[in-house]
């Protein structure tokens, strides 16, 4: 049928190119099906592999020559050597210390710039398009960038990575909070406002009870993620247990990584019952 | 001003809340005794002269790009650099969005037996807890430095976080659908044609895409062990003090990583709300 009656609709570009087939049902109406768009998507998907793969120099043989070495590498992984947790446990405190001060002081100046990231909060667009553009700027690097450039202004150790990780916590958070406080119900905060309540009282009465639960959320999921990323900060220097597993990898110390990687997986682990346990409480 | 005698019942309301003052103050002193106990490893001795001028140097690296850099079109250039790093990034997402399909299926304990999902959700569990990083320092011994170790580091990677999301989705299938074609006599081709991949793709296709911005991310990190991309170049740049270089480099890093993901939060919309 044709589409005389939505004068808004615009034949998409492909469908112009090339035309749907028509097809005249038995009651003598005609109906449009449009051509299938998957061998274009195939040709570019091709083409795009194609051009990745060369650059890339890909090379399956090389895998199947000697995919074999990674096995014999994992093997010794999962045998780690149970001796070597002395060694383990105090950077593996450094790094969940440099976790929890970075995660927390992330989270907390994430909260003022949310709020001003947030539209329906902030109506002033200049303000709002600033914060957007310097959260996501900073949001777009990775940790280990910050960490390395820390290095070098603060010097090597546990601060320049705490530094970075705040850092980076605080992009995270940002984002996932100002687009919380988006989807919020505006009533209550209108209503406060309407009977003279100034901004910042009507956002900490009508607004935080909704977003906090939410908010913890996002803290919780941050601090477990920034245990597993903080792990290999150590690498350019910034503290915590990468140094160790560098230098043990680089040793060929299989067992030795195996056992850091065992306890890392643990620590998570517990992490991660314990923020479930936090958030069964929260809601 | 309104009368407050009118309000008694709001004021009593508010007697009968919870008093929850000292709940509070005790959350509030254990997360400061967190950051205090956190604290006390860190060796923060306030800005050293030779700090502040790093900062300086870098702030003026960053204001300063070595323009050079952005137009030479040789391997050395940024482009080529650029074109490596995407192209590590589509093709790992490629080869791990393949290999997570029968994965995913094969961990779902509505599709296969309880022990064999276990299983494979353990194998993805522990894809997930090695750090990427270290997964490339484990293929760098098996394909030598370059970009290629990036690829395979990253498919593996990937893997993890695919078949994580796609379990829920493939958990979350509507059976409803499949009795229904059961119903009109569909064979189990069919049944797969018309009942299974309509409700999959959409969720697969999107996965994908927001696993392909992370691997964007990630392939600056890798390069950093020598794993190929932009991330090489920058962390050589870095180690010897060239801030009009780290300058180049980061500015090219954000705005690939900020065009990347707006492309892909839009192609992801689109997904989930059909075509507008």
């Amino acid at each position: 049928m044709s589409n005389h009656g939505h004068a808004t609709y615009k034949t998409p570009l492909f469908d112009r190119v090339f035309k749907p087939e028509k097809i005249t049902l038995a009651n003598g109406h005609t109906v449009d099906r449009p051509r299938s768009r998957m061998p274009l998507i195939l040709g570019i998907l091709l083409i795009a592999l194609y051009i990745s793969a060369k650059t890339t120099g890909f090379d399956f043989g090389i895998i199947l020559r000697r995919g074999g070495q990674l096995f014999v590498i994992l093997a010794r992984i999962f045998h780690p050597n149970f001796g070597f947790i002395d060694k383990v446990i105090p950077p593996l405190i450094a790094t969940i210390k440099m976790s929890i001060v970075g995660t927390v002081v992330g989270c907390l100046i994430a909260l003022p710039f949310a709020i001003f990231a947030s539209s329906n909060i902030n109506k002033s667009k200049p303000v709002l398009a600033i914060v957007r553009i310097v959260v996501s700027v900073v949001r777009s690097l990775p940790v280990i960038v910050y960490a390395y450039l820390f290095v070098f202004i603060f010097g090597m150790g546990p601060f320049a990575g705490t530094l970075a990780i705040g850092v980076f916590t605080f992009g995270i958070v940002t984002k996932m909070l100002y687009e919380n406080i988006e989807t919020i119900d505006m009533g209550p905060y209108e209503a406060m406002q309407s009977f003279g309540a100034t901004t910042l009282q009507s956002f900490w009465s009508a607004c935080v009870p909704q977003i906090l639960p939410q908010y913890l959320d996002n803290c919780l999921y941050c601090f477990e993620l920034n245990v597993r990323q903080s792990s290999i900060l150590g690498y350019v220097g910034a503290g915590g247990l990468g140094i160790l597993i560098n230098e043990r990898i680089s040793l060929r110390a299989y067992e030795d990584a195996g056992m850091i990687f065992l306890m890392i997986f643990l620590v998570v682990w517990m992490i991660d019952l314990m923020n479930d346990y936090i958030r069964s409480k929260i809601k | 001003m309104a009368e407050y005698t009118a309000n008694e019942n709001i004021l009593e309301k508010l007697a009968s809340e919870p008093k929850n003052l000292w709940k509070r103050l005790l959350i509030f002193a254990v997360i400061l005794g967190l950051i205090i106990w956190g604290n006390s490893g860190s060796n923060f001795q306030g800005l050293t002269e030779k700090g502040l001028n790093v900062a300086r140097a870098i702030l003026y690296g960053i204001t300063h790009p070595e323009t050079m850099l952005l137009f030479d079109l040789s391997t050395k250039g940024i482009p080529y650099l650029v074109l490596e790093t995407i192209s590590i990034a589509f093709l790992s997402t490629f080869i791990g969005a393949c290999l997570a399909i029968p994965i995913s299926f094969l961990s779902s304990s509505n599709i296969v037996p309880k022990p064999v999902a276990y299983l494979f959700r353990a194998i993805t569990l522990m894809i997930r807890t090695i750090p990427a990083l270290i997964w490339a320092l484990i293929w760098i011994r098996v394909t030598g430095p370059g970009a290629f170790c990036g690829v395979v580091t990253q498919s593996i990677c990937s893997i993890g976080m695919i078949s994580k999301m796609n379990i829920s989705a493939i958990e979350n299938l509507d059976t409803g659908v499949l009795e229904a074609l059961d119903a009109c006599g569909a064979n189990t081709f069919e049944k797969i044609r018309c009942g299974v991949i309509p409700q999959l793709s959409a969720t697969f296709v999107s996965t994908a895409i927001y696993r392909f911005d992370i691997n964007l991310k990630d392939a600056t990190v890798l390069g950093i062990v020598g794993a190929g991309g932009i991330g090489f170049p920058l962390n050589d740049a870095i180690a010897n003090a060239r801030w009009n270089r780290v300058g180049a480099f980061l500015i090219v890093l954000i705005l690939l990583v900020i065009i990347i993901e707006w492309i892909s939060t839009q192609i992801r919309a689109r997904l989930a709300h059909g075509a507008r």
